[in-house]
């Protein structure tokens, strides 16, 4: 594509105009990337109008702009955070040293792995979702369904910008091969087994955007720690976008259980009225709640320490931190000794991933507490819980053996006897699935979701979103 | 711990060997918690000693139980996993002389799978059915043909030297650039690249032969089985025998065997290894080998010394010099030499195993001295056992006859060395003609006679005897035990360089060396770092 305006095309504050390197690059990877949204992406809504927020630039006013746009004509920008100041590295054996513009020879591997693992998931999502639109509740759902998916193809441009930029010919195969990989392919699955895992209704994917995108958020909070300075910025730039994706499955979670609240209030049986029952909601909650926990990786791990203190991948927030060196801390971990639970002191850069997974767990108990005060309000007596950590692992120290709600070690029998009544039976799942009709009407919303607030960027909730 | 090397599959901790007409597959599932040490825990398909046991164990039975299969495929028992390697935890917590002793054995049963490959009409496929690093690439590599699963994930990869400053010990660098015939600039790239390589580009660059898709994985696997196997000849007809367990008492350090009998001299410095020969020579054809099985007398006595030559490594390490005797009738030690040149099966597999223990005993890291006064019969294949050791003392006095016997077969190239030549013609590299010479003296020799074709280092009689013997071990035992092992694998492998050679003598050149520097395992060593909240620190200097 020669002679293209870049700042048109790919809006961008990386001075992509004169960067032949990432020039070169981009123009042979960019017609893969929308072949593949082509085929992967929500294939069946490219002609249609939607009402989506574009970044154009990474001030203020730049970041939300709002427009009609079919989306493969989203413009799918580069955008780092603006550099304030001189930067040092925050935390690991170079605390205090200069940040590193372009990636140190020593670290190249690493760091390539961490970028490359970060944006497997980006385009994962997008793929598990792509069917998702044809049972939209709303058309308000509908345009956050295509916010997410646009901004998540956008976050795969921002990983993509950091490995042809920075990682030469093994940087632009590895973007290559970031559009062959497929969720849910046997043959070449994405690279997590959360992002390979069916995501065929809405109660999954509001599901997926509270507890699955929260580890995004996480992983993004610790690379915007990073010593390799366009990482982070990057990474502090996708993190506004990635608050917008928590919020459609917080509010969202939300909603189905407002509209589940007012059956009951009621007096109707929500599965008469085509709403959906509170253990059921729970159990969505559970799964994907434990199945997102084993994206924190092993309790116990040597990349975690290396990572850490390479200064590649930090802890979320490191600046509110005291020790940023952590080479003497332990964290004490319950740990599985033959049938009891022990507690092990693992040195805490080995256990950098489960400081991590801390405040995951924390901030999804906020989101918890959010959805039990609109049963309160409600005066509806269910509450809604986060199963514990140990809860249905397939990732690290807990994977292998069982754990009820609370994490006490149980057989494999009791195991058995109970997990239909903790994660969603296919009977469960057939029952959700039949709530699955569109509802394209404006203003109407589907029968087991209640209305948002409010609209987004200050429009009415029966605002056109999507033309159709 | 005492080490036993003694197993079965229906003991296997960590693998499972299954049989299917003529392909067998051997299914590596390490248990995490079935480690020899309880402070490491066998993740990943990572690998002691006692998992190289079991795979050891394994190989061997399937060339003596299973001598139809013309197949075996060597595959991961866990999800996206083939094999991490030697466990490094367990590596970087034990003694250097059980590092080296460890790989030393790992490298012992690689080149078995190799030496069943040349001779025993069996192929093997590494089937990867994910990542295989550091050994388990190097388990890969003594395998036929590898077979890489294409999931986009799976990598070949040697992370020793930037995970580790430490090298792939176990015959990895030799094989890719001996065996594979790898460039050297490609190996040079794959050897520092931690992740790996992966897909097309591995075979691209040769490091597998193939790759075959995740859907397609069990159906490519049994074709390229089946493709291997049928390259080969029919075997089904070949009954396989019951390797029996052995057995031994212990007597002190020692152990006693039917045939063998290892005593270990109070101070600990010295053992007698003493190999007994039966009466009778017994199975006078291969037919009657067969019957045997794993009683008949030959086999069952280098099995026993097998296991006793192993146990002085692992076991016995401050033990210096081993005292070898073989007691009984010249006759009776030349009488099996026909039959382990036949061409039945059965025997081929006990020539090719007397063969690798032979071979075991030239790469154990002690002095050997054979021992040969009255009663001895180091004749045949015994003779074997005394040109591998590092001297030969021979009595030689008329008052006290000693014979020792030559065999056109046994000593005319039935067991190669790892230099790919017999042990007369390593011992006489600078006399070509000497091994022709000493091979026209068919059947028993005087001592006199054995003296001059120059087969003993020392031949005094009588009344020198016990004092010659003495200080010579008194000597031994009071040099540096390391400068002792690095003299010995200098001295005993002269001739030509093979993949073997270059594998054990890089092993205990190169390996040895960097287990043993700061870089490695100092204080901020790269070995003891990993896993480690602490960065590696180097000396930079280039030795």
């Amino acid at each position: 594509m020669p002679g293209i305006d870049y700042s048109q095309k790919i809006p961008n504050n990386v001075d992509l105009k004169s960067d032949k390197r990432l020039q070169r690059a981009l123009e042979s990877w960019q017609p893969n990337y929308l072949d593949w949204w082509a085929n992967m992406g929500p294939t069946d809504f490219n002609e249609k109008d939607i009402y989506l927020r574009t970044a154009v630039g990474v001030d203020a006013k730049g970041w939300a702009h709002y427009d009609y746009v079919a989306m493969p004509d989203y413009r799918w920008g580069i955008f780092l955070e603006p550099r304030q100041g001189e930067a040092t590295i925050g935390f690991g054996d170079h605390f205090g040293e200069p940040v590193w513009d372009q990636v140190p020879g020593e670290y190249r591997n690493w760091l390539r792995r961490l970028i490359v693992t970060q944006a497997d998931t980006e385009p994962a999502s997008v793929e598990q979702q792509r069917l998702l639109g044809h049972t939209a509740p709303s058309l308000y759902d509908l345009r956050n369904l295509f916010q997410v998916n646009v901004e998540e193809g956008r976050h795969l441009w921002a990983m993509v910008y950091l490995l042809h930029g920075f990682f030469g010919k093994d940087g632009r195969e590895e973007a290559d091969e970031l559009l062959e990989r497929r969720s849910g392919n046997p043959d070449h699955p994405r690279i997590l087994q959360t992002f390979n895992e069916p995501c065929e209704d809405w109660l999954s994917f509001l599901c997926f955007t509270m507890f699955t995108d929260r580890d995004g958020k996480f992983q993004l909070l610790s690379l915007a720690e990073s010593g390799f300075d366009p990482l982070a910025r990057t990474c502090r730039f996708m993190l506004t976008e990635e608050a917008h994706h928590m919020f459609v499955g917080q509010t969202g979670v939300g909603r189905v259980i407002q509209r589940t609240c007012e059956v009951v209030n009621e007096g109707k049986d929500p599965v008469e009225v085509g709403a959906i029952p509170f253990e059921i909601i729970q159990k969505y909650i559970s799964f994907w709640s434990s199945s997102s926990t084993d994206l924190f990786g092993s309790e116990v791990s040597s990349n975690a320490s290396n990572f850490f203190r390479a200064g590649l991948k930090g802890r979320a927030n490191e600046s509110k931190l005291e020790d940023h060196r952590a080479l003497e801390g332990h964290y004490d971990l319950p740990v599985i000794d033959g049938d009891r639970v022990t507690n092990d002191e693992i040195p805490l850069r080995n256990a950098m991933n489960e400081v991590l997974r801390d405040e995951y767990v924390k901030d999804n108990e906020k989101g918890i507490a959010y959805w039990n005060r609109i049963c309160e309000k409600a005066g509806v007596d269910f509450r809604f819980f986060l199963p514990h950590r140990r809860f249905n692992r397939s990732v690290g120290l807990y994977a292998g053996r069982r754990f009820d709600l609370e994490g006490n070690l149980i057989d494999e029998q009791t195991w058995n006897q109970k997990v239909g009544e903790w994660l969603p039976t296919a009977e469960d799942k057939a029952y959700v699935k039949s709530l699955m009709v569109p509802c394209f009407e404006r203003g109407k919303y589907a029968g087991w979701i209640a209305p948002p607030a409010k609209g987004v960027n200050g429009q009415e909730v029966d605002f056109e979103y999507v033309k159709l | 711990m005492v080490q036993d090397f003694r197993t079965a599959p229906a003991q296997y901790k960590h693998w499972r060997l299954e049989v299917d007409g003529d392909i067998a597959t051997l299914t590596m599932a390490v248990d995490p918690e079935g480690g020899q040490r309880s402070d490491y825990e066998l993740k990943l398909n990572s690998y002691d000693l006692g998992v190289d046991i079991e795979l050891a164990d394994a190989i061997q039975r399937l060339r003596f139980e299973q001598p139809q299969v013309r197949t075996c495929v060597v595959t991961g028992g866990l999800d996206r996993v083939f094999c991490a390697g030697a466990n490094i935890n367990m590596l970087s917590t034990s003694p250097h002389g059980f590092k080296v002793n460890f790989c030393k054995y790992t490298n012992e049963t690689r080149c078995g799978i190799e030496d069943a490959s040349a001779n025993s009409n069996v192929r093997f496929l590494a089937a990867l059915n994910g990542t295989a690093s550091g050994g388990g690439y190097e388990l890969a590599l003594a395998c036929d043909k590898i077979l890489l699963v294409d999931d986009r994930n799976s990598a070949v990869s040697f992370p020793e030297l930037p995970l580790l400053g430490v090298l792939p010990g176990t015959g990895g660098l030799t094989r890719i650039a001996d065996k594979r015939k790898i460039r050297r600039d490609r190996t040079d790239v794959f050897s520092t690249l931690a992740e790996g390589i992966k897909g097309k580009r591995a075979v691209e660059w040769d490091l597998v032969d193939r790759i075959a898709p995740l859907s397609k994985w069990s159906e490519s696997v049994s074709a390229m089985a089946r493709e291997l196997a049928d390259e080969l000849p029919d075997a089904s007809g070949n009954q396989g025998i019951d390797l029996t367990r052995l057995e031994y008492t212990e007597a002190g350090q020692g152990r006693s065997y039917e045939y063998v009998e290892l005593t270990i001299a109070d101070d600990g410095r010295t053992a007698h290894l003493t190999v007994n020969l039966p009466a009778e020579v017994g199975p006078k054809t291969a037919a009657e080998a067969h019957a045997a099985g794993a009683s008949w007398w030959v086999f069952q006595a280098f099995r026993e010394v097998d296991d006793a030559l192993c146990h002085l490594r692992m076991n016995l390490p401050e033990v210096a010099v081993v005292l070898l005797r073989v007691v009984g009738s010249i006759d009776v030690a030349l009488g099996a030499d026909a039959l382990l040149a036949d061409s039945h099966w059965f025997t081929v597999e006990v020539r090719n195993f007397v063969k690798r223990v032979l071979k075991r005993q030239d790469n154990t890291a002690k002095s050997f001295y054979a021992i040969a006064d009255q009663g001895t019969a180091f004749a045949g294949l015994f003779l074997e056992m005394a040109l591998a050791a590092d001297r030969i003392y021979l009595l030689n006095d008329p008052e006290l006859p000693v014979q020792m016997g030559i065999s056109g077969t046994a000593n005319g190239g039935l067991f190669p060395m790892s230099n790919g030549i017999s042990r007369l013609e390593t011992r006489f590299l600078g006399d070509e003609t000497a091994p022709a010479r000493i091979l026209e003296h068919q059947g028993a020799i005087d001592a006199e006679t054995a003296d001059e074709l120059g087969l003993a280092t020392s031949a005094p009689d009588e009344i020198d005897w016990d004092d010659e013997i003495r200080l010579a071990i008194e000597e031994r035992t009071a040099y540096s035990p390391d400068a002792l092992t690095g003299m010995e694998a200098n001295l005993r492998f002269a001739g030509p360089e093979t993949m073997e050679t270059k594998i054990f003598g890089r092993l205990t050149a190169w390996q040895n060396w960097i287990f043993q520097r700061p870089n490695a395992v100092g204080e901020r060593g790269a070995l003891k770092c990993y896993g480690t909240p602490q960065a590696p620190e180097f000396d930079y200097k280039r030795t």
